[in-house]
């Protein structure tokens, strides 16, 4: 099977931001039914990589009633080969900032949280002059809204919703059982909307040009553009804005260094796809699309033939190791026989048959570790392993 | 009034004395003391009105929450696939050498200290490494030992580089 979508450039992530006033004047003057209308006619998806319906959270989010309620902007990007979100946090912040505005109008809050990771310490001076020249605005057209920037400390798993509000609670940064979802139970027990910092500025597109404007780019199912992290054996690494829906085929085209063996997408947590699949993969959430469809938080990561696959794994699951909570077994323990597991078969200790036991356990984990963390170690597993099992051995 | 524990008091005024403004008071302390000692551990926990065990148990779950003592300069180096496949190993190599310390460590005279960690974000341009809170990407053996001399020289000159 052949995917014909093709490699389509597009430009609304890093457009000016001037207007930003404008947008959000002209945005609280709507009805949140409006608004929410407009965000759900537009059929954007989360861009952290999970794609749930931004329309429909925070619709779901304003109809419960209580008197305090949060915004949270998840800039925790922590996947492997994602840096996008640092780009559109230092390019266009108040792009993302209005969207936590118009969002905390819709919902009925007055508090937003930009949760950002450790790494991007260098961020916070420039970001805490911005929120305050907006927060002078807001007072100005006297539109309740106050933005804080809350510091992570160096954990990946900080980025799943629920693990980050225990963090901004001052705790070990441990995921919690789902439901209750954010849009009940979220940061202080409170009513949250958590959004990634991309898909805020998706947000400002949408109700600065309407719905239209953004359905109208990518394919059924995945609609409008995104950005990607690309980075690895390319001639061109960087950030680019892409229709969604693209094939892999085509993208290994234009970012390629001419001997792309694989690519990993999604990050860590993601697929690797071999050259024999470029051309039935399309980049995008799952639906109807021909062939298989992958989602992604943006990160894509090219391999040519020098690289071991192993070395690839190996490095992913250490990765997984030390970032797993251990709050829940099959992921703490999980991680770390799969890494012991890899290395014995490669010394030669353990049978090529342990293999499959391995891809056995990665089963389990999907099925019973607690979060996304744990259930998603299966996707790089396998899809390594099982495309590239003689370089698991040899 | 021991420095530490005025400044674990200022920190508490400043953020709050609630469960959720220990990880501001934590990171604070880490800001000017680079790591965690036990005693301010215990010192924070007194301050909030919490277990010292809570403390300690949230402090330790935070990669950049060191509890060991660090240098004045915390070098992280990337070690996540892309900065794995672009060089880091050279990197590492060159510090080690320079430094005489390997990772984990840190320097005699406590100005430098040697850690890996996980991706930077800067995957497009690796390898990359933190010194503190500053980035610097596309590394290469001759510019990680050039920015290590600055960095020396800084010391040498007495200069406070308060990053």
């Amino acid at each position: 099977m052949t995917i014909s979508y093709q490699l389509k450039r597009a430009d609304f992530i890093f457009k000016n931001q001037n207007d930003w006033e404008e947008v959000l004047s002209k945005s609280i003057s709507r009805t949140p039914q409006e608004l929410i209308n407009e965000l759900i006619s537009s059929e954007l998806k989360g861009r952290g990589g999970a794609g749930f319906p931004t329309g429909l959270k925070w619709k779901l989010t304003a109809e419960i009633s209580d008197s305090t309620k949060y915004v949270i902007c998840n800039a925790d990007e922590g996947e492997p080969g994602t840096f996008k979100d640092r780009e559109i946090l230092s390019m266009v912040p108040f792009k993302v900032l209005t969207g936590m505005a118009v969002c905390g109008y819709v919902i009925g809050a007055k508090e937003g949280y930009i949760y950002l990771r450790g790494e991007y310490f260098f961020l916070l001076p420039e970001l805490n002059k911005i929120i305050r020249e907006f927060e002078y605005y807001c007072k100005e057209i006297k539109f309740d809204f106050t933005i804080r920037i809350f510091m992570g400390s160096g954990a990946y798993i900080c980025g799943e919703e629920t693990a980050l509000f225990e963090s901004m609670e001052g705790k070990r940064g441990e995921p919690r059982n789902k439901p209750p979802y954010p849009s009940n139970y979220g940061y202080m027990g409170k009513p949250t909307v958590i959004n990634n910092v991309e898909t805020l500025a998706h947000t400002y597109t949408i109700f600065k040009y309407g719905a239209k404007r953004f359905y109208d780019l990518g394919v059924q199912y995945s609609r409008g553009s995104k950005l990607f992290s690309v980075s690895g054996d390319t001639p061109k690494p960087g950030i680019y804005e892409l229709e969604l829906g693209m094939s892999l085929a085509d993208f290994v085209e234009e970012f390629g260094d001419g001997d792309t063996k694989a690519v990993q997408v999604g990050g860590a947590s993601g697929f690797l796809v071999p050259r024999k699949r470029f051309n039935e993969t399309a980049i995008g959430f799952q639906g109807k699309l021909v062939g298989i469809s992958l989602p992604t938080g943006g990160s894509m990561m090219l391999f040519n033939s020098s690289r071991s696959m192993f070395n690839v794994l190996d490095n992913y699951l250490e990765f997984f190791r030390e970032e797993s909570c251990g709050q829940c077994t099959p992921c703490r323990v999980g991680c770390q026989q799969l890494l012991k597991g890899i290395k014995a078969v490669k010394r030669g200790e353990k049978n090529t048959k342990y293999l499959d036991k391995l891809l056995r356990l990665t089963e389990t984990m999907k099925l019973t570790a607690k979060c996304g963390l744990g259930q998603s170690v299966a996707n790089s597993f396998s899809s390594i392993v099982e495309n590239f099992r003689e370089e698991m051995i040899y | 009034m021991n420095p530490v524990s005025e400044l674990i008091k200022n920190l508490a005024d400043q953020n709050g004395r609630n469960r959720h403004s220990l990880l501001p008071i934590l990171q604070g302390v880490v800001e000017q003391e680079k790591y965690l000692s036990e005693y301010s551990m215990i010192e924070i926990a007194r301050e909030l009105d919490l277990p010292a065990s809570e403390v300690f148990g949230t402090a330790t779950f935070y990669s950049f929450l060191e509890y060991k003592k660090m240098g004045k300069y915390i070098i992280r180096v990337c070690k996540t696939i892309t900065c794995s496949m672009k060089g880091k190993n050279q990197i590492l190599l060159a510090i080690e050498d320079m430094l005489k310390i390997d990772v984990g460590e840190t320097t005699p005279d406590g100005v430098f200290s040697l850690l890996q960690t996980n991706c930077l974000g800067f995957c497009h341009k690796a390898p990359a490494m933190l010194v503190n809170n500053e980035v610097y990407t596309d590394m290469t053996p001759e510019k990680v030992r050039d920015i290590l001399s600055s960095y020396l020289k800084k010391q040498k000159e007495g200069g406070s580089h308060d990053n």
